[in-house]
């Protein structure tokens, strides 16, 4: 399908996907990712930008064995529904850990991944995943 | 106001129609209600059709000027209606807010898709990912097998709902579409085949989910004032109530529930002065098992998390409690997305003309539809009586 190869719709969406940038109500102080316009809670027009932190935990999560277009290479995958910190929820995959770890409740951070790999328009499309809070980054112990 | 009633049915058989393309099987469908009505495409005065993606499974958008043109609907306004898997049962709701308002005396009521063209099953799970959030769910790996298993998954969770209690429904389901001789599927399956077939998306298993499908739906619809020139049994339009929610499923705080269906059943209950015990039984959106569930739980017909208990203790068998789904529901019966609001009705005004055979209630009074698109970010109830 044509849309998933269409560059603009990916690189408007950049800062957001990259920074987990959302907004936050001037008038009632509600935040909500991805950002929006107009507040829903109080029709306030006034957002400024909220980054969120990107920790949190997952509310209810499934393992997807048959993907849309453009994920068949990467099934079976985690999906989990994440309820972050400050208190708005997202969709998102869950990565480094094996599938029978993924529990509703676990604690998870956001990281930056590659979501889709496979395009003709040669853009590989990163956004945020979630991994287990405290993945170990790096292995910095020599053996 | 005036009262509204069906006065005219037609479907066409669900499934993988290879011989038929969009227009004919809706024309078929078309054909076979105003046979049912006695009526001509001259009485018809407006037309409204629901459909979730014609654009995408075959390439062809206007497509209320294209069927009205193939059904010989000369001039007459026609109108596409669009809310995903509930296009069909908005399309109903708009006429009748026509000749409720006195506009029209006769519209005619089209559901259609025709999904089987789609190359590829990722391309089918994509379009209809497209009912989702687009950048923020279907983007992110969601697909709608998967955003009700999330749901299935809290269900679970919170009321200690089975798995073999998921796998009743549709047993259930397919039980009743065996009698239904436009199911897709007129088999008899096990609990143990549900479980044992392959996972979609975790815990639902293939035969949790509705299948792909081909059809199209139509009812004629008619004013008080001119009924009963068509048929001396019409079944009447007593309520309709839609509701809408946030379009991305992580956006609700309460995974167990869509509260879209619960505002649009009491709305409809309010407009028929009814309540959830008085329906003899009732067409429910079964795109997914976990989804039959959380429906009888939200229009009141059990108390929330005692859904699955209730489906697997048999309560919603044909000759049960309230009987739901005695068409088969979208599990067995097929849904093709656009036609399944339609297809409902066409169940409904069956099984109120006592027209049902084998898969009749026991003299049902007042039957319900209730049809969701997305993941229950639209929702339209309508209930209907002799």
């Amino acid at each position: 399908m044509g849309h998933l190869e269409s560059v603009p719709l990916f690189w408007r969406r950049m800062k957001a996907l990259y920074t987990l940038t959302g907004v936050e109500c001037s008038n009632c102080g509600e935040k909500y990712f991805p950002p929006r316009l107009i507040c829903p809670e109080c029709s306030g027009k006034e957002m400024k930008d909220f980054k969120f932190k990107g920790k949190g935990k997952v509310v209810s999560y499934s393992i997807i064995e048959v993907p849309p277009q453009g994920l068949e290479y990467q099934t079976p995958y985690g999906l989990a529904i994440v309820e972050l910190d400050e208190g708005p929820r997202v969709t998102g995959q869950v990565v480094g850990c094996t599938l029978e770890e993924i529990k509703a409740g676990m604690r998870v951070e956001a990281t930056l991944r590659k979501i889709i790999a496979i395009n003709k328009a040669g853009v590989i499309q990163y956004g945020f995943k979630f991994r287990p809070e405290g993945y170990p980054v790096f292995n910095t112990e020599v053996t | 106001m005036r009262k509204v009633a069906v006065v005219g049915i037609g479907m066409t058989k669900f499934g993988e129609l290879w011989d038929y393309n969009l227009r004919d099987i809706f024309t078929m469908a078309a054909i076979e209600a105003m046979d049912d009505t006695g009526c001509t495409t001259k009485d018809i005065e407006a037309f409204y059709v629901g459909s979730m993606s014609a654009g995408r499974f075959v390439g062809q958008e206007h497509i209320g000027a294209l069927l009205a043109d193939y059904t010989g609907l000369k001039h007459v306004p026609a109108t596409r209606v669009e809310g995903a898997c509930a296009s069909g049962g908005i399309a109903l709701r708009e006429a009748y807010f026509a000749i409720k308002a006195g506009e029209y005396d006769v519209v005619m009521v089209g559901g259609i898709e025709k999904m089987s063209d789609l190359p590829t099953t990722e391309e089918v799970t994509t379009t209809l990912g497209a009912a989702a959030d687009q950048e923020w769910e279907t983007f992110m790996g969601l697909t709608f097998p998967g955003a009700y298993a999330l749901i299935a998954k809290a269900h679970m969770n919170r009321y200690g709902t089975t798995r073999e209690q998921l796998a009743s429904v549709a047993v259930k389901n397919h039980k009743n579409g065996k009698n239904n001789p436009k199911a897709q599927f007129r088999r008899e399956i096990t609990v143990e085949q549900v479980l044992a077939s392959s996972v979609v998306a975790d815990p639902l298993t293939l035969l949790d989910c509705s299948p792909v499908s081909d059809g199209g739906a139509v009812a004629i619809v008619a004013s008080e004032d001119v009924a009963r020139k068509f048929t001396d049994t019409p079944v009447w339009i007593t309520g309709s109530g839609q509701a809408g929610d946030t379009i991305a499923l992580h956006d609700r705080k309460d995974l167990t529930t869509l509260p879209a269906a619960k505002f649009a059943s009491e709305r409809a209950y309010s407009a028929a002065n009814i309540g959830p015990k008085d329906v003899g039984f009732a067409e429910v959106h079964d795109c997914f098992t976990i989804a039959e569930i959380v429906a009888t739980e939200d229009l009141g017909f059990f108390p929330a998390g005692e859904g699955g208990k209730a489906a697997e203790d048999g309560l919603t068998e044909v000759d049960g409690q309230i009987p739901v789904n005695p068409s088969g529901g979208l599990k067995s019966k097929g849904h093709p997305v656009g036609a399944t609001g339609v297809a409902q009705v066409v169940s409904v005004v069956e099984q109120l003309r006592g027209e049902a055979e084998k898969r009749q209630v026991n003299a049902p009074n007042i039957g319900l539809t209730h049809n969701i698109g997305g993941s229950g970010a639209t929702c339209v109830v309508h209930i209907f009586s002799r």
